[in-house]
């Protein structure tokens, strides 16, 4: 038994393939036999990983997830943003060039509105909450936009770490929220061909989120929502802690 | 295999580092669209590969491979997230999570809908 926990612990990263690699297997029967293939094999797979990955913050106390336990610890390595983002480019094998010059327009539009709509929505929820200051405003708005916008933001214009711990607390739910609201929502709403995915990457930005939630909906329209979503984080860093601070300094 | 797998590095590479270039240069300390540069540079690499019919399909393989791996990655990705300090982080980060998503989609719905009556 020693050395079985001493192999596990040396290939985290192999140890992972099997894991994800049993739970796409054990919900994709789920889905086929049980579900009629109502929802997605990977949806289901991609919730559980987020249920696990709460249980795994219980019990490990960490704060990566399910991850801080030896024998998952090769879930942040497969999960982190290095394989992430590579596998995210890799889908733009699929795309068609001509396809996304043609959404352009559509997808800068998006952006713009997307990042406005979140950080407005943010300031909004925060003064309810009590929040009178522009910083704390700001940062809070900041952090729903993303959980990477948020800390840049209230590092920027010098915020509490309180207030950053939860303008990262405010951007993570975001993530989980479009993560499982996508699936649900896309037939609803005209999400599935590539125009619509690249506006609706453009709006919700994370790109976690949106990639996680399009794969659970089509995979085919992944790399047409990560090609816009990938901007938004950056866009969020430039406007929030410059134009929209001073906007909300002033109107204060 | 590996041609495609490199060139598919390569990309990433150079598109990581336009990003970069691009975030330092707007004065800010993130990259900026480094993902979008890098899918566009691959998409340029590929049409031009295959206009010239340098296109092979044990280029794609390689390609192709990390193309399938990328949900099992998210799935790690969703079980590594801190979820447990996201939901116990106070009511304000819940709500300020999830309202402005819901509004969110609702401008979507809008957007599209006035989109479609150009295409």
């Amino acid at each position: 038994m020693e050395e079985f926990v001493k192999i596990i612990d040396k290939n985290g990263l192999i140890v992972a393939f099997i894991l994800v690699g049993l739970l796409t297997w054990l919900t994709d029967v789920f889905s086929k036999k049980i579900l009629q293939s109502k929802i997605p094999g990977s949806a289901i797979a991609i919730f559980l990983a987020l249920v696990f990955g709460y249980l795994g913050g219980v019990v490990g106390k960490g704060e990566n997830g399910l991850s801080d336990i030896g024998l998952f610890k090769g879930l942040a390595t497969l999960g982190g943003s290095m394989f992430r983002d590579f596998s995210i480019v890799a889908t733009a094998i699929g795309a068609s060039f001509l396809l996304i010059r043609k959404s352009g327009l559509l997808g800068l539009i998006s952006l713009i509105l997307g990042i406005g709509v979140f950080f407005l929505a943010g300031v909004a929820i925060a003064w309810a909450w009590g929040y009178r200051d522009a910083v704390s405003l700001c940062t809070i708005g900041a952090g729903a936009c993303t959980y990477i916008v948020g800390p840049v933001t209230g590092g920027a214009i010098g915020a509490s770490s309180e207030v950053i711990a939860l303008s990262i607390g405010t951007g993570v739910v975001k993530t989980i929220a479009v993560t499982i609201l996508t699936p649900i929502l896309a037939p609803k709403i005209g999400l599935n061909n590539p125009g619509s995915a690249m506006a609706f990457g453009g709006i919700m930005g994370t790109s976690s989120g949106v990639a996680a939630g399009l794969a659970a909906t089509d995979p085919k329209l992944v790399p047409y929502g990560a090609v816009t979503a990938t901007f938004y984080t950056g866009l969020g860093c430039l406007v929030c802690p410059s134009l929209f601070y001073l906007l909300l300094d002033w109107a204060l | 295999m590996i041609k495609g797998l490199a060139l598919l590095s390569f990309s990433f590479i150079l598109g990581m580092w336009t990003g970069e270039l691009l975030g330092s240069w707007l004065g800010i300390s993130a990259n900026v669209g480094g993902v979008g540069f890098a899918m566009i540079f691959l998409i340029v690499t590929k049409e031009y590969f295959t206009q010239n019919g340098w296109w092979k399909g044990e280029l794609e393989f390689g390609i192709e491979f990390w193309n399938k791996l990328y949900i099992p990655i998210v799935i790690a990705m969703a079980a590594s997230l801190n979820v447990k300090s996201a939901v116990s982080s106070g009511t304000l980060a819940i709500f300020g999570g999830i309202i402005p998503v819901v509004l969110a989609f609702g401008v979507f719905y809008m957007l599209i809908k006035s989109f479609k009556t150009e295409e």
